[in-house]
């Protein structure tokens, strides 16, 4: 999965697609998880950063992962 | 240095209320024109369209005759604030006054040497509602199924060609989506009495609404096209808040459109995006829409280009616009004394 190339992240974790004209807030994982996505990280790459650096636990991340990158693939957002 | 010519250009559509005409963003970007110093003459059909009362947009405003009263009683009155005012070029903006100004185009050129950048006649008839699905066909757009009925016998059969829900449209304004066979009824005659027949019956297709402001220069290029997406929907469905799109693909089929039918002067193309991505259009609008002033702050001054090939320019087609910006209306009361209200309603002029 990947960001498509014209969406707009800022630092504060609002997210702009200038094709749809849609945008959103995400929180600071949510930013965190689409920078790793732009940098074409895979998804164990991603999984292995987060678990390093935060308090959770592999089947949780599975599952917020899975719904996270549905919603971002139906808001347009990334792509396969 | 640079001095700005000026210029004293007439314009309807001061009606800035809910459903607003675009006569107020379109004066708003001549006033910022960097070519122009214009003085803005306001052409008013009622007595409450706020417009008149904008004495910092709008520098003096007469009525004019309903275009039900046709051509001749429309170039008397021009003809008499010619006099007055010396005018250099009209922008008409509303779709009902439209037909009126194309026929006296050439008059009011040769007579008064008022010009004028408006669509050819064909033009204005092929995009019309009740021809866009003819239209769509021959320049290759997607354009939701749609006829006209003429009467209320001829409901009970739509069904055998449309399915739930269907857009029941005016020949020139409003539209409604219909459930069921009695809100058909209802709607056919609620539009007729307002604009006369015929109705036209149009496919309902799910999406969302975007549009593109325009301007063609009548020998097939497009001169400026920047899309929008209505973030807010008034229950006129009118757009209260919209953002201009990075959408090549609408772009290219205003540019496409606007090449084949070699449109000449502004217009406003409807669209709904499906969830496949596909275009379905609407509505073309002869005219700028009410939310033109985007296009100026996107950095396309359609109007003030629009002007320039009026004048005969030619013009390079914009290359940009910025994408991202958005607008949002506002209502705002404008307080006004009696007087005024007095002398455009009785001498059908206010300075």
């Amino acid at each position: 999965m990947k960001i498509k190339k014209n969406i707009a992240i800022s630092e504060s974790g609002f997210i702009f697609n200038p094709t749809t004209g849609d945008s959103f807030s995400t929180n600071p994982i949510g930013f965190e998880i689409i920078h790793l996505l732009k940098e074409d990280k895979n998804k164990d790459e991603i999984k292995q950063t987060i678990l390093n650096r935060y308090a959770v636990d592999e089947s949780t991340f599975e599952k917020d992962f899975y719904d996270f990158s549905t919603l971002l693939q139906n808001s347009q957002i990334a792509e396969d | 240095m640079t001095v700005k010519k000026q210029l004293t250009i007439a314009v309807s559509g001061l009606n800035n209320i809910d459903s607003p005409g675009p006569g107020i963003p379109v004066i708003r970007a001549l006033k910022e024109s960097t070519i122009f110093d214009v003085r803005i003459i306001g052409l008013s059909y009622e007595a409450l369209e706020p417009g008149l009362y904008m004495h910092n947009l709008v520098d003096k405003s007469y009525q004019v005759p309903f275009p039900s009263a046709g051509t001749d009683a429309l170039i008397e009155r021009i003809s008499y604030i010619h006099q007055c005012e010396n005018i250099a070029v009209i922008i008409p903006n509303f779709d009902a006054e439209l037909s009126n100004f194309m026929k006296l185009e050439p008059r009011l050129l040769a007579e008064f040497g008022i010009k004028m950048f408006l669509p050819t006649q064909d033009q204005f008839d092929e995009r019309h509602k009740s021809n866009l699905f003819e239209f769509g066909l021959k320049h290759g757009i997607k354009v939701p199924y749609s006829k006209m009925i003429f009467s209320t016998a001829e409901i009970p059969a739509l069904l055998n060609e449309f399915s739930f829900p269907i857009v029941v449209k005016g020949k020139f304004y409003e539209a409604y989506v219909a459930y069921n066979i009695e809100q058909i009824h209802s709607y056919f005659n609620k539009l007729t009495s307002k604009w006369g027949l015929p109705i036209i019956i149009q496919q309902y297709v799910f999406g969302s609404e975007v549009n593109v402001t325009a301007l063609g220069d009548g020998n097939g290029n497009a001169i400026g096209a920047v899309p929008m997406r209505k973030l807010y929907i008034t229950d006129k469905g009118k757009a209260w808040a919209g953002i201009s799109l990075d959408d090549d693909k609408l772009v290219q089929i205003a540019n496409k459109l606007i090449a084949s039918s070699k449109w000449r002067g502004g217009m406003e193309l409807e669209f709904i995006k499906n969830a496949e991505n596909e275009y379905y259009l609407l509505e073309i609008n002869p005219r700028f829409p009410a939310w033109v002033y985007l296009a100026k702050g996107c950095g396309q001054n359609h109007p003030e280009a629009l002007v320039r090939m009026a004048l005969g320019e030619t013009i390079t087609p914009f290359k940009h616009y910025e994408v991202g910006k958005m607008f949002i209306r506002y209502s705002y009361d404008l307080v006004v004394d009696l007087k005024e209200f007095e002398q455009i309603s009785t001498m059908g002029e206010l300075s």
